[in-house]
């Protein structure tokens, strides 16, 4: 052995001595996102929103902490130790991979998720019950059968239903897995296209031209980052889009009764009060979104071959012109 | 930093050594660059999530994950042997396979695995907390790992692989069947490497598809920081600096996590990363230089 370089070791030790300094009955909450994205970050900013409604102000009486994994998850994992060295009132975990990685770690730090869809498959709860634990969250769950009337009200006559989707997303699986279920029962049939990176997303939403009398698309990451590409194909082959989140249709989708993810990280931020305010996790029931809303695009429709019904216009949140 | 983190780091850092190691014999011994790990570090993650959720023993698991990897090595070695696919392109061939595979072995994109047995449930002694006892099992397989490793690279066909790296044609003469080599040395690499997804899923609460991601970067970075730590030719400080390095590289990561107080950002964590792995290659360097200036 020639030697043992130390000089990066010690510049380690002078970065890891810097320890934030601990500020004695102050509540502190860190949150947690697999990847930085435009619906993850709207979830965290309405969980600091709701908490500072609920008298916890970030920079004064809350320590207010917030890591992305970038998308990896050996740094999701670490990040879940590091939150749970530091012992806050409550740790936020947005999306599937970061949740699993905190509940993992910890039994004891109160943690509450956001953004799963299914909590109870990704087994961070045993139930939808209140349990005893220290986990409970709100799912984004889609009211699937409450967005399929509006399929039918955009497409009365449909009876081929595609959607595109990318199979390596956990969310996007429980919703074509609850769809393979649902159509049948409602005399639809749904034609698949998996997209498994965002530059597929065109030639999967050509593939179904032929085959589809509407597209539908959830909340993929993969299908919302690369939306436009699908728009276009609805438009060149007069196929109508109908999209689960409201952001999409202000970029070329005709409808969707969809989930404002803003809402969604409020709704999670009440919770995490709740926490704070000496709620014990396990006694809270974990919640689903509660908030939807409909939005409609009139131009859309008509450059892909539909026309809203008045009823829908009347009922719409908000018409994009 | 909290003794909690400093664990954490401690025991992410030494189940990516396995992958480190891997990616040593293929990067530096083999000169074989391979980016198979990006699918068998997930291929080795999924078949153990798979087993332990089924109920299988978490060593079979374990054991079965390995031996995943290491087929998914020789066919990568396979393809560059047999069919005069070029090395880099046979290993992303393998790669992007193995991303389907994965998903099929799955039957989705997420296996949790947080209530289950794992390794580090059954090996936990009594009383122990388990963020002490996970670095502390894992010590011991990676030491278990290091030490077979610097045994079998000194045994005659450790040594034929070697020579296969640094002169295939010298090799040859001397009458190594390099290709037979080629396939061995990226068996035992990518095994290392299933065996690490393996331990990585029964730590992390369950098998992700996305968790091949980057796997490659991790372990490269960790390879080259170990060599400017401890830089030796002999096998015995090569395989220790490459666990050093990936130990060193998780901590890095700990660092960046921790230097929000300097008004750093979440998104800035990759490039903080980049900047301390940067500094950790250019210091050894700058003491040779102020070394030399020294008068005789």
């Amino acid at each position: 052995m020639k030697h043992l370089s130390i000089a990066p070791l010690g510049a380690l030790v002078l970065a890891l001595a810097a320890v934030s300094p601990a500020l004695a009955q102050q509540k502190s909450v860190a949150v947690t996102a697999i990847v930085e994205h435009p619906a993850l970050d709207a979830v965290r900013d309405g969980v600091q929103a709701a908490l500072k409604d609920a008298g916890f102000e970030a920079g004064k009486n809350l320590k207010w902490q917030y890591q992305s994994a970038q998308g990896n998850t050996g740094t999701a994992a670490q990040i879940a130790r590091k939150f749970i060295g530091d012992q806050p009132d409550a740790i936020v975990a947005i999306a599937t991979p970061s949740a699993q990685a905190v509940v993992a770690a910890t039994k004891a730090v109160p943690v509450v998720f956001s953004a799963v869809t299914d909590p109870v498959a990704a087994k961070l709860l045993a139930s939808w019950e209140p349990g005893k634990g220290n986990v409970t969250g709100v799912s984004d769950l889609l009211a699937l059968d409450k967005q399929m009337q509006l399929l039918r009200q955009v497409v009365p006559n449909a009876k081929r239903v595609g959607i595109v989707y990318n199979p390596g997303e956990a969310n996007s699986m429980v919703v074509v897995k609850q769809l393979q279920k649902l159509l049948p029962t409602l005399g639809l049939t749904l034609v698949e296209a998996a997209a498994p990176r965002s530059v597929d997303v065109g030639s999967a939403a050509r593939s179904l031209v032929g085959k589809v009398d509407v597209i539908y698309t959830n909340t993929d990451n993969n299908v919302v980052s690369a939306y436009e590409a699908l728009v276009k194909v609805g438009q060149d082959a007069k196929i109508p889009m109908v999209a689960a989140d409201t952001d999409s249709v202000k970029r070329g989708a005709v409808a969707a009764y969809g989930i404002n993810y803003r809402d969604l990280g409020e709704q999670t931020g009440r919770m995490v009060a709740r926490i704070l305010n000496g709620e014990k996790p396990g006694n809270i029931k974990p919640e689903v979104s509660t908030k939807l809303e409909l939005f409609v695009n009139p131009g859309a429709a008509q450059r892909q071959g539909v026309k809203l019904p008045d009823a829908l216009l009347k009922a719409a949140a908000q018409i994009v012109e | 930093m909290s003794l909690f983190s400093l664990l954490g780091a401690i025991e992410i850092g030494l189940i990516f050594s396995l992958v480190a190691l891997g990616v040593f014999i293929s990067f530096r011994l083999l000169r074989f660059p391979d980016l198979t790990v990006d699918g068998s570090f997930p291929l080795g993650g999924a078949v153990c999530a798979v087993l332990i959720s089924s109920g299988t023993n978490p060593w079979l698991a374990t054991l079965a994950a390995t031996a995943a990897g290491a087929a998914a090595g020789v066919l990568t070695g396979w393809l560059n042997v047999k069919l005069r696919i070029m090395d880099l392109l046979a290993s992303i061939l393998v790669m992007i396979a193995l991303y389907s595979v994965n998903l099929r072995i799955m039957g989705g994109p997420n296996v949790p695995l947080i209530n289950d047995a794992t390794l580090f449930t059954l090996l936990q002694p009594e009383g122990m907390p388990d963020y002490v006892a996970r670095p502390l099992i894992l010590a011991a397989i990676v030491l278990l790992a290091k030490l077979a490793m610097d045994w079998f690279f000194s045994t005659e066909r450790g040594l034929a692989i070697r020579a296969t790296g640094s002169n295939a044609r010298m090799a040859r003469a001397q009458g190594v069947n390099t290709g037979a080599m080629v396939l061995l040395g990226m068996a035992v690499s990518n095994g290392l490497v299933g065996l690490g997804g393996a331990l990585f899923v029964q730590t992390q609460g369950g098998a992700d598809i996305s968790m091949g991601i980057g796997t490659i970067v991790i372990g490269l970075a960790a390879v080259i920081v170990g060599e400017s730590l401890l830089p030796s030719r002999r096998i015995v400080h090569a395989t220790l600096a490459v666990v050093l390095g990936a130990v060193v590289y998780r901590f890095f990561i700990a660092a960046a996590l921790n230097s929000e107080f300097i008004g750093l950002k979440a998104q800035d964590l990759n490039l903080v990363t980049a900047v301390l792995v940067a500094v950790a290659l250019v210091l050894p360097q700058l003491k040779n230089k102020l070394a030399r200036r020294k008068p005789r």
